[in-house]
């Protein structure tokens, strides 16, 4: 199973080491490090890499490296599974995940990694387990307790862990019960010179915030559910009745989870928002080029598109650009060659433009490459695919909740070529 | 790059006067200084007893802080560790199993030797303790246990609790308990540990609907080791499985993937069942792809697999492989891996629009990727070949160096797959020539020049302006260019002459290359002694290059399938082969569909068992003697030499699929060898053919290999092939090895084996009694040798008559002192006779044999080794 977990962060430096099994001396990051020197960007570092006589799988995430150091045959979707986790503790206990957090709060980290893995046995992961047995730490809290003389960990059983709800802590109660689902959609597309779509598709999350008291037993239905044909669910989703009823049920835990991912697939059609007219092109002669864009609302259900933001890749050999933006404004780095247009809103009667000139470097020649357009949006009270709640019902405790649903469209990897 | 932090004298002086303070708080955070000191790599063993006497508290932060560093320490610190002892086997009996389990788990991350020994009473209460979290921790602590001391948890039978636990009544612990199994398993292939029936198959399906996403991956991963007892049982498991597809956590949607591809293969395929399983398959494959690029590159090299095994999970899906700007390269480069592997009639002109677009994307490894996959289209897609070579030519025309060149290297496949049929873009091919800078485009242009000389004009100019640096280019170039000039010139033989002696020259005299002086010289002599030979030879129609190059080899995939999920579905290779730990990993087969026969039974009707060796013995011929004797133990069977079971000698997983197994037998004079020929791969194989290596006894086949009719998919054929032993002679080493090559339509497959030297005594070894004596008399000391054989309940005459049957005969017997001595002669087919003593004692099974020959140098080798 999972012998060590080493913390680097992106200049190489390891600080932190935690050992499940025995020690491995740290001398095994120096074959991920040379890996790393090798790849271009701190992403294309590859995530499984086999030394002599460990294997290191890794993964990038929140500007960090974490890397695991196993021995045996194991799961490596297990591994980063789980590394992923590691994350999503950090950054559920401190506010964020980054090397000062960690630095900062070393032997709760510690402390905390401790319960997680048991030689290398995954042991609690659920965030609800973890905080019942070590309290996140809150500035009262940290003054109350060099008071009193009190401590951050619990000394009691986490009555979670053995039921056969885990994710749910017992006793859970509240002034206001409250239980709000946000549906986001993000649109994964790639568009052609002409616009025309050569794939999309939406990849949706249901997620919640469920501050309800006691065990409540909640029912969540959706007025369309044939649109969901490709889902993965949290492990607390009855999936029988989601077979034979179309209805999520469901034991919630308590505060913000991740209820439902889904997917919409390709088949369907996917409604693309926006449309980017554009065109880059450089001279023969390889002095310079222009370039033109201008984006406009496409399928937006009568919805206004907010937060535009075009990112262009320029080529490597672009010395400076020379533009007018009509709506918004935009930055060039010269160092990584993007080209970030914000727009924000997108206006229909007037549509923003982005034109001007682009030198090269002296004696470089005509590009080769083409450019590629990223395009960030955002749509305010639409998912896209068409998807809607129907009603939310709780059974199993007496009081009523307040209940609420949003809805909340963006771009993913949305992608136009040139 | 890493360097060892270190800490100063003075911190340790410091934290030692505050670990050893009064107050309760200020130990505390002493305590915790030194944790913090510990996670960034500081050494603070130093400090090891004053932690340690903060370990008696009440305070469970302390505790569990204390226990962090005793974990990290306790081994370079074993005699101090042992003060712990005493506090944990306290606290494994405290009223809180919070503290119970905590000690116990604590313990079993103490990697010292004498903590191991007081750890077994409280693990043995704690895995029956009444708390299920006290149990589960317990389970892991056997794990934990097993890697320290194997032997002493065998001993005290822990394994056995262990094994109880499956049936327990928390899905938690059966969980733990399938998961401390399964490592312990890895260290023991064969300890039958995880020995599953239908009963405990129903307790972990049951259990897997109730414990956790990490519990779900263990009893996942240990039923896919199950074998179901009939399509029956493998449908109703696949049911229940099948709601796992839907989890969010990856890596148990995919071991669940495992479970379901393997139990599929036992499913009729025309069940209704059997289609909508494969319909439930796709969507979760397609979700995998939407997570982080970490979980996608794993998820892309099983889908690999996947593909490859059952195509039609996910044919309409090509779209999700689309490669999007801001991919990782790793992951870039799978997806057209997996695009070219799903590329068909009906989508290809897709994939092709595609590919050319990523041609000109800005990563250089993935542009060659991406053209070399529109040349894979090309020979995979029949009807697209034509779009792909014109889609080549588009991107050489961008006159993209690495474009172009890599773009070279496969038109010359497509010309290989497509003889005659596009010839006509060579002129274009021709003008890239300067820019060819890599060894492998070079090559492929001058081998396309030197197959199409005649239909290019200045053919002889072109490849002139090769030999010009000749000795610079690399060998792949060198060695391309001395066939295309031969080529020229059997062609074009009146204007050539000059070029080819030129080049044969720098082949043969200037070069020190073997490889290239072989071929040159090869080449010179065909030409200059039978120029219409080497027409024949150099000009030969070859065979057409086929799509299945990439595929992996099936019975490989067959094991992948098996281990979906793993590291070695992430390298393509099968566990035994890189996994260090696995010490003998078993190799897992999918289990056979219903409408496959099984394999026919290896070496039935060869009753004999093998024999009992003796121990001094391990040379094959006194094995095959023992075998000798062995053979029937009845004095009423029939007669007939040894013939030895059935072994394989090639495996499918070497061989493209053919399977060989056989052996050798004497039979009214002729040796011959019993070959049986198992075809386990998709194709039809034919025009077998045989020969033999020069060996020892100039074995040699006296015939073809007689196998007439093609060899079809999971068909066997039995065929025996007469061998004669007038061949050359080369000795072996063992003297018995036999080295052999059988061809295919597929491929030349090499395999050595060895054969019984009791199939060399030929019938008429009878020597006559005077010359036996004088030449028994005559044997040197050093050739003599002696061995015994054990256990062989047989009296002398059943022993002489049987030993007949394989051509050893008696010459005498005599008795002296109630041992029986039978004097026997051998004569091998190269004519060297071999004597032997044989001595039975009534009652005592253990025969002595010495045995001697007459004959020189080569002789005494025999000896020695064989007898």
């Amino acid at each position: 199973m999972i012998h060590s977990l080493f913390l680097i962060n992106p200049s190489g430096d390891i600080f932190l080491e935690k050992h499940w099994k025995s020690v491995v001396s740290r001398s095994v990051c120096d074959y991920f490090l040379e890996a790393k020197e090798k790849a271009l960007e701190p992403e294309d570092v590859p995530p499984v890499i086999h030394t002599p006589r460990h294997y290191l799988i890794s993964i990038y995430r929140d500007k960090l490296f974490f890397l695991s150091v196993i021995q045996t045959e194991v799961p490596p979707l297990f591994v980063i599974e789980f590394l992923h986790r590691v994350a999503e503790m950090i950054q559920d206990y401190f506010g964020e995940c980054s090397e000062t957090v960690v630095k900062d709060n070393m032997v709760m980290v510690y402390e905390l990694l401790e319960e997680m893995l048991d030689n290398g046995f995954p042991l609690a992961t659920e965030s609800n387990v973890l905080k019942e047995m070590i309290r996140p730490p809150t500035i009262l809290r940290s003054v109350v307790n060099t008071l009193t003389g009190t401590s951050n960990i619990g000394d009691t059983l986490p009555t979670g862990q053995l039921s056969t709800i885990p994710w749910r802590r017992a006793g859970v109660k509240y002034t206001n019960n409250e239980a709000y689902f946000d549906v986001v959609e993000e649109i994964d597309a790639i568009l052609d010179q002409s616009g025309t779509t050569v794939f999309a598709e939406i990849q949706g999350v249901v997620g919640a915030c469920v501050k309800l008291s006691g065990m409540p037993d909640l029912t969540l239905s959706f007025m369309n559910p044939r649109l969901l044909d490709d889902v993965s669910f949290h492990p607390c989703v009855r999936y029988k009745r989601w077979e034979s009823e179309r209805v999520l049920s469901f034991i919630p835990p308590d505060g913000n989870f991740t209820l439902m991912t889904y997917h919409v697939n390709a088949q369907n059609l996917v409604a693309i928002p926006v449309y980017v007219k554009q065109s880059i092109s450089f001279f023969e002669s390889g002095s310079g080029g222009r370039l033109d864009v201008t984006v406009g609302p496409k399928q937006t259900m009568g919805k206004t598109v907010e937060g535009v933001m075009v990112t262009v890749h320029l080529p490597k050999t672009i010395l400076s650009v020379n533009l007018t933006a009509t709506q918004g404004s935009y930055t060039y780095d010269n160092g990584t060659k993007l080209l970030v247009w914000d727009i924000g809103k997108l206006n229909p009667q007037k549509l923003p433009n982005l034109r001007g000139s682009l030198s090269l470097q002296a004696g470089a020649p005509k590009p080769e490459e083409n450019p590629s357009l990223n395009i960030d949006l955002k749509i305010q009270q639409l998912a896209i695919s068409g998807l809607k709640v129907n009603r939310l019902d709780m059974f199993g405790e007496k009081y009523k909740p307040f209940k609420g649903v949003k809805y909340i469209t963006k771009a993913g990897k949305f992608q136009v070529r040139t | 790059m890493v360097c060892s932090v270190s800490i100063c004298a003075g911190e340790i002086f410091e934290l030692k006067a505050e670990l050893n303070s009064d107050k309760k708080e200020k130990k505390k955070e002493a305590v915790k200084k030194v944790i913090a000191s510990m996670t960034v790599g500081k050494d603070v063993s130093a400090l090891f007893p004053d932690v340690v006497n903060c370990m008696q508290t009440d305070n469970l932060e302390l505790k569990k802080l204390v226990y962090l560093y005793l974990m990290n320490y306790a081994k370079s610190q074993p005699d101090m560790a042992i003060m712990a002892v005493n506090t944990f086997v306290k606290d494994c009996e405290d009223a809180n199993p919070l503290i119970r389990a905590l000690a116990v788990r604590t313990m079993g991350c103490i990697r010292v030797d004498k903590i191991t020994e007081y750890l077994c009473e409280p693990l043995r209460k704690c895995l029956k303790d009444e708390d299920p979290y006290v149990r589960k921790t317990a389970a892991v602590c056997v794990a934990k246990l097993h890697d320290i001391n194997a032997q002493l948890v065998e001993d005290q039978g822990f394994l056995d609790t262990l094994k109880d636990l499956i049936s327990d009544s928390n899905p938690m612990v059966v969980a733990n308990a399938v998961a401390a199994l399964s490592e312990i398993a890895e260290s023991h292939p064969n300890s039958n540990l995880l020995d599953l029936n239908p009963q405990s198959i129903n307790k972990l399906l049951t259990a897997l609907n109730e414990c956790t996403e990490w519990g779900q991956i263990f009893i996942l991963d240990c039923l896919a080791n199950y074998t179901p007892r009939d399509d029956r049982e493998s449908q109703s498991i696949c049911e229940r499985v099948t709601p796992r597809l839907s989890h969010a956590n990856s890596a148990v949607v995919l071991s669940a993937v495992k479970v379901l591809m393997k139990f599929m293969e036992m499913l009729p395929k025309d069940l209704d069942y059997y289609g909508t399983l494969l319909k439930k398959l796709a969507p979760p494959l397609v979700t995998l792809l939407s997570a982080e690029p970490e979980l996608q590159y794993v998820a892309l090299r099983n889908i690999n697999l996947i593909v490859q095994k059952r195509p039609e999970i996910l044919k309409h899906e090509m779209k999700v492989f689309f490669v999007k700007y801001n991919d990782p390269i790793y992951v870039k480069l799978e997806k057209l891996d997996i695009m070219i592997r799903l590329a068909s009639q009906a989508n290809i002109a897709q994939v092709l629009a595609e590919l050319k677009e990523y041609a000109t994307e800005v990563d250089v490894d993935f542009v060659r990727k991406a053209v070399r996959a529109i040349g894979r289209c090309a020979i995979k897609v029949e009807q697209s070949a034509e779009r792909c070579v014109s889609t080549l030519l588009d991107l050489i025309q961008t006159k993209v160096n690495y474009v172009v060149q890599e773009a070279i290297v496969v038109i010359k496949d497509i010309f290989r797959k497509y003889p005659n049929k596009y010839e006509s873009v060579i002129a274009t091919l021709c003008e890239n020539l300067d820019s060819l800078d890599e060894p492998e485009a070079r090559a492929a242009m001058i081998w396309i020049v030197g197959e199409y000389a005649e239909r290019i004009d200045n053919a002889d100019e072109l490849l002139e302006s090769f030999l010009e640096g000749f000795h610079d280019e690399s060998t792949q170039v060198q060695l391309q260019l001395l066939t295309a000039i031969v080529k020229l010139f059997l062609k074009k033989p009146t204007e050539t002459q000059e070029l080819v002696q030129q080049v044969l020259s720098l082949a043969t005299q200037d070069s020190d290359n073997p490889d290239l002086r072989d071929r040159g010289y090869i080449y010179w002599r065909l030409l200059s002694t039978d120029p219409v030979a080497a027409k024949e030879v150099v000009l030969a129609e070859k065979p057409l290059i086929s799509e299945e190059t990439d595929l992996i080899e099936p019975t490989l995939l067959e094991e992948l399938i098996c281990h979906i999920g793993t590291l070695a579905s992430v390298y393509h290779k099968p566990p035994s082969a890189f996994v260090e730990g696995s010490r003998g990993v078993m190799h897992k087969r999918l289990p056979l569909g219903g409408d496959i026969g099984g394999s026919p039974a290896m070496g039935a009707g060869f009753g004999a068992a093998p024999a009992v060796m003796p121990a001094s013995l391990n040379a094959p011929v006194g094995g095959g003697l023992g075998d000798l004797f062995d053979l029937g133990g009845g004095v009423g069977m029939p007669m007939g030499a040894y013939i030895p079971p059935k072994t394989v000698w090639l495996p499918a997983m070497k061989a493209k699929g053919l399977e060989i197994s056989g052996t050798f037998a004497r039979r009214a004079g002729v040796i011959q060898m019993e070959l049986i020929l198992t075809n386990k791969a998709m194709s039809v194989m034919t025009d077998f053919a045989i020969q033999f290596n020069r060996n020892s006894f100039g074995l040699a086949p006296a015939g073809p290999l007689q196998v007439l009719t093609p060899l079809g998919p999971n068909q066997t054929i039995e065929v025996s092939l007469p061998l004669s032993t007038v061949g050359p002679v080369m000795k072996m080493d063992p003297l018995n090895n036999l080295q052999v090559a059988v061809k295919n339509n597929i491929d030349v497959f090499y395999f050595s084996c060895q054969y019984p030297i009791s199939m060399l005594f030929v019938e008429d070894g009878k020597m006559e009694r005077q010359v036996f004596l004088a030449t028994w008399k005559d044997i040197p000391n050093d050739n003599e040798s002696q061995f015994q054989i054990k256990d062989c309940h047989l009296n002398s005459d059943a022993a002489s008559s049987k030993l007949q049957g394989s051509n050893i005969f008696t010459i005498a017997k005599r008795t002296v002192e109630g041992q029986d001595m039978l004097y026997m002669s051998i004569k091998l087919s190269n004519g060297i006779w071999v004597l032997a003593e044989l001595r039975v004692q009534a009652g005592n099974p253990n025969y002595t044999v010495s045995t001697g020959t007459g004959e020189g140098r080569r002789t005494t080798l025999l000896k020695e080794r064989e007898i």
